[in-house]
């Protein structure tokens, strides 16, 4: 069942990023570009995702399991910090060169775009190059002093 | 700061959020989870057991969208102007990006927002702030 709901909320949020414009970078480009000729698109994109998520997190503020009797799963950490800040900063610069963030690259990718092949197949290498430097990080960690 | 009212498109771009939402809360209703795509595929490269049907799951999904989507409209054509180059080098910097912050647009600005995370409320604020000024300064200063 878990499964299923996974390829659902996937398939409901695929469509949503098409029919949003969110799957298109010239109008990424377009919100972000607040100097040129500004398209508030987006403002909106995220004023109805975030209208409708603020009711779903409220009901299940207090859950300790899901609706299908899987663990919650939320973050608890809410302070933020140096890494958090960096890392956002250093994807706000991909995400403004290239208009895509990692969603719509996906979705871009799966509608036959040679150069969303390419945006997502580097950015896997990013996220590999990550879990790299923190492995190594936690081999530093454990080996004994 | 002027608005380009021909590019400006608030019902789709409000539907098409509405949507983005509804996943967002199917997922955290039923699975228990945040809707953040560079955590779901950022998971897949670290693989645990129990921890890779749902992400395979949800990454079918998204790439199914269009196929669904073609069934009951035109599917619109994304226009990438920048070049091969420039997207390997943006590809990078948005997958490291988004796992050392911890989250991007779904899962800091959706999810987050949505939570009242300070956390996500710092982090949207960075990776939007930080988009507005390399476009400002790819198209305004390098004028490309």
């Amino acid at each position: 069942m878990l499964v299923i709901a996974s390829l659902l909320a996937g398939l409901v949020f695929g469509l949503g990023l098409i029919l949003s414009g969110m799957v298109n970078p010239a109008k990424v480009l377009g919100f972000l570009d607040l100097a040129g000729p500004w398209d508030p698109s987006l403002a909106l994109v995220m004023a109805g995702a975030i209208a409708v998520g603020l009711v779903a997190f409220h009901v299940v503020r207090n859950r300790t399991v899901s609706l299908l009797g899987a663990k919650m799963r939320l973050p608890t950490s809410r302070h933020p910090d140096r890494r958090l800040v960096l890392g956002s900063l250093v994807f706000g610069i991909g995400w403004g060169i290239g208009g895509f963030c990692p969603g719509p690259g996906m979705v871009s990718l799966a509608m036959g775009e040679a150069k969303a092949l390419v945006f997502v197949v580097a950015m896997l290498i990013g996220m590999g190059i990550f879990e790299l430097f923190e492995r190594r990080k936690q081999a530093l960690l454990m080996r004994p002093a | 700061m002027s608005v380009d009212w021909n590019a400006f498109t608030p019902w789709s771009a409000l539907a098409g959020g509405v949507l983005i939402g509804v996943a967002a809360a199917m997922f955290v209703l039923l699975n228990g989870r945040i809707a953040g795509i560079s955590g779901v595929i950022g998971g897949l490269l670290k693989p645990s057991p129990g921890d890779i049907a749902w992400r395979a799951a949800f990454v079918v999904g998204l790439l199914s969208a269009p196929l669904a989507y073609s069934l009951f409209a035109v599917l619109p054509k994304p226009q990438i102007a920048a070049p091969y180059g420039a997207l390997v080098l943006a590809g990078l910097l948005v997958g490291i990006g988004t796992r050392y912050g911890s989250g991007c647009t779904s899962g800091h600005g959706v999810c987050g927002l949505s939570r009242l995370s300070p956390r996500s409320l710092v982090a949207t604020a960075a990776f939007m702030g930080a988009g507005f000024i390399t476009v400002y300064a790819i198209r305004h200063l390098l004028g490309t």
